[in-house]
């Protein structure tokens, strides 16, 4: 027994005990800060039409609940960016997503809370960098393939999804502007 | 139009002019002031349904399964089993600090046992998770409770959409043995380059060389004997998984004064997704120490499965199996099962399996179909 308890507290001794705030690796409002350069624009809201609702409900596979959603856009035509602030449920919590969405494709994406189980290695830039530069296909799937982690499906599921409806709403305001 | 109807409407219209009016008249200011209202309320129904504001979540899964086998050796076996139906509830107490659990019937009902009438119930109530999780630091994470053991691929996630085959592989389930799950307390860190690490001090098993029937459920289990498990994991290469398990106990049996020692379980596997493509190898292997479990030919227990799956589309997927795997015993004790069949998800959280199963004599001989139902939220 007393082997077990050395070999455990040796490998406890190697890791920090800070209790910081685990799940939450980046504020929301920090992750705005640093898209913009410490000086974000106003926040915007997006009202959720009906079929707009709809196509967000297609690629979530359930109903979307909210009526509307913040958005922060800066710049116009080629140099337009917007940042969306965006939430799905891997396997039991929710997964707290920002992306950013710049000439059609995705810019970044970073993993800003995560509260599940298991699957955390989606809040890692070897599994985020898949998601650079892909846009969205005319079925709304993303242009390119993004890889599973075993053990973490629904996590890498949620993300995808959250992808494609970032592109989806930054399709929508740019439509909406050249209208 | 009759009379009362037509006053009625004028009435309405009259009424509706007269509120109407008072709403073109607003001033600038009593418009600003009904817009922030407005916005206000938007505001409070979007909060309303961020998931994020419950503390408490509750998820589940199941499945119901048709078993249809005739085997040359024994009666055959056709069955209708809701194997299982599980209740997860979660709760977030802050930031750092989460409980998981896991509930589960097996096999749809639980009776009275000593009711006299000599049957015996064939469902279980099970608790096989109920733990509370600790954010030490953005890569580490502790856990205290009833856990599962970190080793294979189907013990920690078990869920019917996740897997293909109605039934669980005869590997994970006769050497591992999944599911398994022990009381204790486990430390789990993660880096950047893709490794990850799990070591475990739980409870072990607890019955000489039988593997799954040494599982105590965390049933005021003897302790007198205790597990170490440790498990490193590789996934820094997008589409490739590669885990290695260790476990250790110095006794199998709970008791120093019998003829069976110490019993080391190993494990590893590896999975590869190449677009549509996944492969899955896996091995595990117990050793189990005594003359006790020498001269029943228990000592080595092992077995190893090999997968082959493809995406035919988002829906619909296919998959071959072959499995071989050795409990020990006299004789030629080495089983062998081929499984080939279909999932078909019609929502990504709900499948709809068909299998076709062989086995060798060794196993039972034991060969037909599957079918299966499964879902999870």
């Amino acid at each position: 027994m007393k082997r077990y308890l050395y070999i455990i507290f040796a490998i406890l001794s190697l890791n920090s005990f800070a209790a910081q705030a685990g799940g939450v690796y980046l504020q929301p409002d920090e992750f705005i800060n640093q898209v913009f350069d410490n000086a974000p624009p106003k926040a915007r809201v997006l009202w959720l039409k009906k079929e707009l609702k709809k196509q967000i409900a297609d690629i979530l596979d359930h109903k979307y609940k909210g009526l509307r959603i913040r958005y922060w856009q800066r710049g116009d035509g080629d140099n337009r960016k917007s940042a969306w602030i965006l939430e799905e449920t891997g396997k039991k919590e929710p997964i707290t997503t920002g992306i950013v969405i710049k000439d059609n494709q995705i810019e970044l994406i970073k993993v800003l809370v995560f509260r599940e189980s298991r699957g955390w290695e989606v809040r890692h830039d070897f599994f985020t960098d898949q998601f650079k530069q892909a846009k969205l296909k005319k079925d709304h799937r993303l242009s390119q393939t993004i890889d599973n982690i075993s053990g973490a499906t629904l996590s890498v599921r949620a993300v995808k999804k959250l992808a494609r409806i970032a592109l989806l709403l930054d399709q929508t305001i740019q439509n909406e502007t050249d209208k | 139009m009759n009379k009362q109807s037509m006053i009625t409407k004028v009435l309405i219209s009259a009424a509706s002019f007269g509120l109407i009016q008072p709403v073109l008249a607003v001033t600038d200011e009593e418009f600003k002031t009904l817009q922030e209202q407005f916005n206000q309320l938007a505001e409070q129904v979007d909060q309303n349904s961020q998931t994020t504001d419950n503390a408490t979540t509750v998820g589940g899964y199941g499945e119901l399964h048709y078993n249809n086998l005739n085997s040359s050796q024994s009666p055959s076996d056709k069955t209708m089993d809701l194997h299982r139906f599980v209740l997860f509830v979660n709760h977030e107490f802050n930031e750092n600090i989460r409980f998981f659990s896991e509930f589960e019937i097996e096999h749809a009902f639980v009776g009275d046992n000593n009711d006299g009438s000599g049957e015996t119930s064939k469902g279980e109530v099970e608790v096989e998770q109920a733990y509370i999780q600790f954010d030490l630091d953005d890569n580490t994470r502790a856990n205290a409770g009833v856990l599962l053991i970190p080793v294979g691929i189907l013990n920690e996630t078990h869920e019917p959409p996740t897997f293909y085959g109605v039934e669980r592989n005869p590997i994970e389930k006769n050497i591992i043995p999944a599911t398994w799950w022990e009381g204790g307390a486990m430390l789990s860190g993660y880096y950047e380059s893709g490794f990850s690490y799990d070591v475990a001090l739980t409870s072990g098993l607890n019955s000489g060389t039988n593997v799954r029937g040494g599982r105590q459920k965390t049933a005021e289990a003897t302790a007198d004997n205790l597990a170490a498990t440790a498990r490193v994991k590789y996934t820094g290469i997008n589409g490739l998984a590669i885990s290695g398990t260790v476990q250790y106990q110095d006794d199998m049996t709970q008791d120093s004064n019998d003829s069976i020692g110490s019993a080391t379980l190993i494990e590893t596997h590896v999975i590869w997704s190449v677009s549509d493509l996944t492969l899955t190898g896996l091995y595990a292997r117990w050793d189990i120490d005594g003359s006790g479990a020498t001269s029943v030919q228990k000592d080595v227990q092992d077995g190893a499965y090999i997968e082959a799956s493809y995406k035919l589309n988002p829906k619909l997927g296919i998959f071959v199996r072959q499995n071989q795997w050795d409990n020990g015993g006299a004789g030629d004790t080495s089983k062998e099962q081929t499984d080939i069949g279909i999932n078909y998800w019609p929502h990504e959280n709900v499948v709809l399996k068909a299998d076709y199963q062989a086995q060798n004599n060794i196993a039972g001989d034991f060969d037909g179909f599957n079918l299966g139902v499964g879902y999870q939220f």
